[in-house]
C-alpha cells in the first residue's frame, strides 16, 4: 500500500543526521573547501555515528542493520545537506564495505569487514570512473584478464576518494564475462596512486587518479563468485547520487530562501517579489520531485526488483535539477551569490559534479 | 514505511478503469473532438450506469477518523486511466464532479445528505462549480456576482464563465451548480460564499458554450444569474459574514481535494502521449536504453527519458498529495505542488511528443496532436500554473496573501 511516511526508526536516523549536518558539518564546510582539508575532529565524530559499522553484520563486529536503500537515501540527503565533501569523506569506506556485504563471498567478508569495525576511522574505497570524456559505465576501459590462476588488471581510474589512505580499493573493470569488481590491496605491485586531483567542487574531499599496470591479484579477489551481477551496485550508486543531489539542492534552497526574506529592495523583502518568490516555489517543487524519484528507486532496490530504469532516471533527473536549483539559488542572491562569503557558489560547484560522479554504491 | 506499491484493490480498479478507457473512450476519442458540442450519449449513459453515480471522478473527503483510507489515491489512479483514454470524455462523465467536491469540502452534514446522497439515482446528472467571471479569474476574491437575502431565500445576480460541465449541470440534467457569490463586496474575501443552485432554477441561464483548443468533448459554459432565487439553506456552511476570511478559506479548501485530481488527469494525457511515442519508436526498432552514457544516447532517447522522468515526478507528487488527504493530513502545499508540476510537465511532454514524431505527430490521423491540445488545459484550470506557484511560494515563505500578492 502506497505510503510516504518513513518508519519511526528512519525518522530517528534522519533527525540524528540532520543535527550532525547542521551542527558539525555545515559550520566547517567553507573552511574545509578553502583549505582542502577535512578536520580530524569531524572524522572522529563521523565515525562515532557508525555510518560504516552499522551496515556490517554482527558476525564481523558491526551493528548488523538490515540493508535498506530507503534508509540510505534519507541518511545521504541529510549528510549532503550539511556538506557534500565532508559527507563523502565520512561515507567513503562504504564504497568497499557495502559491495562486500551485498555481494562478497564469506571469505572476502571474513577477511575485510572486521577491519572496518574498530575504534578509528578506517578507509576502504572504490575506483569506478575513468579519466576520459567518453567514459562509459557499461563498457569500462579498465580490463581484467585471467593469467594462470590470477587476475591481471590494467587501465586508468580517477575520482577515487581517499585512495592514499585506503586499506583496499574496489576496482571496477571489464572481465571477459562482463563487468566485475576486484579488491586490490594497498601497495599491490603495479598500482600507482597519482597526485591528488584538483576538482571544481568537493574540494575538501581528497580524490586521486590510479594507474593499474598489470596489477596481478589472486582469483579470489574478484567480488562475489565469478559472474556475480554488478547491476545492483550500479543501481545503488545512482540512487546514492540522486539522494546526495537532493541534499545539496535543499541546502541551496534554504540558504536562498532565508536570504530572500532578509534582503530588502524597493521597500520590501525580495521574497515578496514574484520574480524571486516563484523561483523559490519552483525550487521547492523540484526538490520534492527529485526526492520522490530517489525514494522510489531506493524502494525498488529494497524489493530486490530490477531498478535500473528507475535509478537511472532518478540520477539523470537529480543531476539536472540540483544544478538548476543551486544555480537559481545563486541567482536569488545576485552579486552576493558569486562571492565566496556566501555558501551558494560552493553548493553550485558541488552540484555540477553529480552528472559525473558514479560508482558510489553506498546505499 | 515508505512504499510505492499500490494495494491489490487499487490495482484491480486501475485494471478495470483501463479497460473502459481503452475499449470505450479511445474508439470515440477523435470523433467527439471533431464534433465539438455533441455528446456521446451511449458512453455517458453507460458510465452513469456502471458507476451508478458513484463519483469515481469526484473530489474526496478527508477520512481521518476511521483511519487511513485509499479513496483519494484510488481516485487519482482511476482518473489517470480515464484521461489516458480521453481527457475531454473523462471531464464529460456525469457525476457530482467539482460541484460535489465543494459540497463535500464546505457543506454541512445536512447539505451533503441533501445534495450528494441520492445524486446517483435516476438519470445521468452533473454538478458544476462556477467561480470565474468575465472580469476575474485567478483573483477569486474579486468576484462581482452578488447574493442578497430576501425573506426566505437568496437572490443571485451575476455572470459566470468557464464553467466545466456547466451546460449539463444547469440545463441538461437534474444536477446543480455551486455558484460563488459575495454577500458584501466591502467585506472582501470574508463576504464570499458558495451557493448550490439546482438545475432549472428560474433565473439561471446558459448563454454560451465555449469553442476550445482542446477537451472539446467537455462543455465549458457561461452561466448568467438574473434574480435567481435559491433557498436559504443552500449556502454552503454558515451564512454569517465572519470577521476573518476563514469561510473563504473553507471554500478554497475544495482545491486541496481537486488539484491532485486535475494533476492525475494531466498525467493520464501525458502518459497517453508517452506510450504512443514509445510504441511508435519500438515499431521502428528504436528502444530506449537506460544506463547508457549521455554521449552514446540519441537526442530522441534523451528527450524520451527526460519526459518519462518528468511524468513520474509529477505522478509521485500527485500520489503524495492524495495520500496525505487519505491520512487526514493538511495538503494545500503538496496539492499545489502536484498541480503546478503536472500541468507544466504534461504541457511540455505532449509538445515534445508531437515534435518527436514529426508529420505523424502533427497529423490529425493520430491522437498525439489532440493530446497536446488537451494537455494544455491542465496548466490553466483549477488554478493556473502561476496561482499554484503563488500558493507554494506563500507556504514555503510563511507569507500571507498581503505579504506576497
Amino acid at each position: 500500500m502506497v505510503n510516504f511516511k518513513p518508519t519511526d526508526e528512519q525518522e530517528l536516523i534522519r533527525e540524528t543526521m540532520q543535527a550532525f549536518a547542521r551542527e558539525v558539518l555545515r559550520p566547517h564546510a567553507r573552511e574545509a573547501d578553502e583549505r582542502g582539508v577535512v578536520p580530524e575532529d569531524i572524522v572522529r565524530r563521523g565515525w562515532e555515528l557508525a555510518l560504516v559499522q552499522s551496515t556490517i553484520p554482527e558476525a564481523f563486529g558491526g551493528y548488523g542493520d538490515a540493508r535498506s536503500a530507503v534508509t540510505g537515501t534519507l541518511l545521504l540527503e541529510e549528510l549532503a545537506y550539511g556538506d557534500l565533501s565532508l559527507a563523502l569523506h565520512l561515507l567513503t569506506p562504504r564504497l568497499l564495505t557495502l559491495p562486500l556485504v551485498l555481494l562478497g563471498t564469506d571469505a572476502q567478508q571474513q577477511r575485510w569487514l572486521p577491519r572496518f569495525t574498530g575504534a578509528e576511522f578506517t578507509v576502504g574505497t572504490a575506483a569506478f570512473v575513468e579519466p576520459r570524456w567518453d567514459f562509459d559505465p557499461t563498457a569500462l576501459g579498465t580490463r581484467a584478464v585471467r593469467k594462470g590462476g590470477d587476475w591481471v588488471l590494467s587501465g586508468e581510474k580517477c575520482l577515487v576518494p581517499l585512495a592514499r589512505q585506503a586499506e583496499a580499493i574496489l576496482v571496477y573493470a571489464s572481465a571477459p564475462d562482463g563487468p566485475a569488481a576486484f579488491v586490490v590491496e594497498r601497495g599491490a605491485p603495479g598500482l600507482t596512486i597519482g597526485e591528488r586531483e584538483k576538482n571544481m567542487g568537493i574540494r575538501a574531499l581528497e580524490t586521486y587518479p590510479l594507474a593499474l599496470a598489470d596489477v596481478r591479484i589472486p582469483a579470489d579477489a574478484r567480488l562475489g563468485r565469478d559472474g556475480a551481477a554488478l547491476q545492483p551496485l550500479i543501481d545503488a550508486s545512482r540512487v546514492a547520487v540522486a539522494s546526495l543531489a537532493v541534499g545539496v539542492a535543499r541546502a541551496a534552497f534554504d540558504y536562498a530562501r532565508d536570504y530572500a526574506k532578509e534582503r530588502r529592495a524597493f521597500g520590501v523583502a525580495i521574497a515578496q517579489k514574484q520574480a524571486i518568490a516563484f523561483k523559490l516555489a519552483d525550487m521547492a517543487i523540484e526538490i520534492d520531485a527529485t526526492r520522490l524519484l530517489a525514494w522510489e528507486a531506493a524502494w525498488k532496490l529494497d524489493q530486490s526488483e530490477p531498478a535500473t530504469r528507475e535509478s537511472f532516471l532518478a540520477k539523470s533527473y537529480a543531476s539536472q535539477s540540483s544544478l538548476d536549483i543551486t544555480d537559481n539559488a545563486l541567482q536569488v542572491l545576485g552579486g552576493h551569490g558569486y562571492i565566496r562569503d556566501h555558501m551558494v557558489e560552493l553548493f553550485l560547484r558541488n552540484a555540477r559534479g553529480f552528472a559525473t560522479f558514479d560508482g558510489l554504491a553506498i546505499v | 514505511m515508505i512504499d510505492f506499491e499500490l494495494s491489490d484493490a487499487v490495482k484491480s480498479t486501475r485494471q478495470m478503469v483501463h479497460a473502459v478507457a481503452e475499449q470505450m473512450m479511445r474508439p470515440i476519442s477523435r470523433e467527439y473532438d471533431e464534433r465539438e458540442h455533441e455528446k456521446p450519449w451511449d458512453f455517458l449513459n453507460t458510465m452513469w450506469q456502471v458507476s451508478n453515480g458513484n463519483p469515481i471522478t469526484a473530489g474526496g473527503e478527508r477520512k481521518a477518523k476511521e483511519g487511513p483510507s485509499e479513496r483519494n489515491l484510488a481516485m487519482c489512479v482511476s482518473i489517470e486511466e480515464l484521461s489516458w483514454g480521453d481527457a475531454g470524455l473523462y471531464l464529460s462523465i456525469p457525476n457530482s464532479g467539482l460541484g460535489g467536491a465543494a459540497v463535500a469540502a464546505a457543506g454541512t452534514a445536512e447539505q451533503k445528505e441533501r445534495f450528494l446522497a441520492h445524486f446517483g439515482d435516476g438519470k445521468p446528472k452533473w454538478a458544476a462549480m462556477a467561480i470565474t467571471e468575465p472580469s476575474c479569474g485567478s483573483d477569486s476574491s474579486a468576484i462581482q456576482t452578488t447574493a442578497r437575502r430576501e425573506g426566505d431565500h437568496w437572490v443571485l445576480n451575476g455572470t459566470k464563465i468557464f464553467c466545466t460541465s456547466g451546460l449539463m449541470a444547469a440545463e441538461k440534467s437534474e444536477g446543480f451548480v455551486v455558484v460563488w457569490a459575495t454577500l458584501d463586496r466591502s467585506a472582501g474575501r470574508a463576504g464570499i460564499k458558495a451557493f448550490v443552485v439546482e438545475a432549472g432554477t428560474p433565473g439561471m441561464y446558459v448563454t454560451k458554450v465555449e469553442n476550445k483548443l482542446g477537451i472539446r468533448a467537455s462543455d465549458t459554459a457561461t452561466i448568467v444569474l438574473e434574480d435567481c432565487k435559491v433557498p436559504l439553506d443552500n449556502v454552503l456552511g454558515s451564512p454569517e459574514i465572519p470577521k476573518t476570511s476563514e469561510g473563504f478559506k473553507g471554500v478554497m479548501a475544495t482545491f486541496d481535494a481537486t488539484r491532485p485530481i486535475v494533476a492525475a488527469s494531466a498525467i493520464g494525457v501525458g502518459r497517453a502521449a508517452l506510450d504512443f511515442v514509445r510504441d511508435t519508436l519500438k515499431e521502428h526498432g528504436v528502444e530506449v536504453r537506460y544506463g547508457v552514457p549521455a554521449h552514446k544516447l540519441t537526442v530522441l532517447e534523451r528527450d524520451f527519458m527526460d519526459m518519462e522522468a518528468q511524468l513520474q515526478a509529477a505522478r509521485l507528487l500527485t500520489w503524495r498529495a492524495a495520500w496525505m488527504m487519505d491520512n487526514g493530513l493538511r495538503n494545500s502545499l503538496e496539492a499545489s505542488m502536484a498541480k503546478a508540476k503536472a500541468g507544466l510537465a504534461v504541457t511540455l511532454i505532449t509538445q515534445k511528443a508531437v515534435e518527436m514524431l514529426g508529420p505523424l505527430g502533427y497529423s490529425r490521423q493520430c491522437l498525439l496532436e489532440k493530446w497536446m491540445r488537451d494537455a494544455k488545459i491542465n496548466d490553466i484550470f483549477e488554478g493556473t500554473q502561476q496561482i499554484n506557484q503563488l500558493i507554494v511560494a506563500r507556504r514555503i515563505l510563511g507569507y500571507s496573501s498581503k505579504e506576497l500578492s
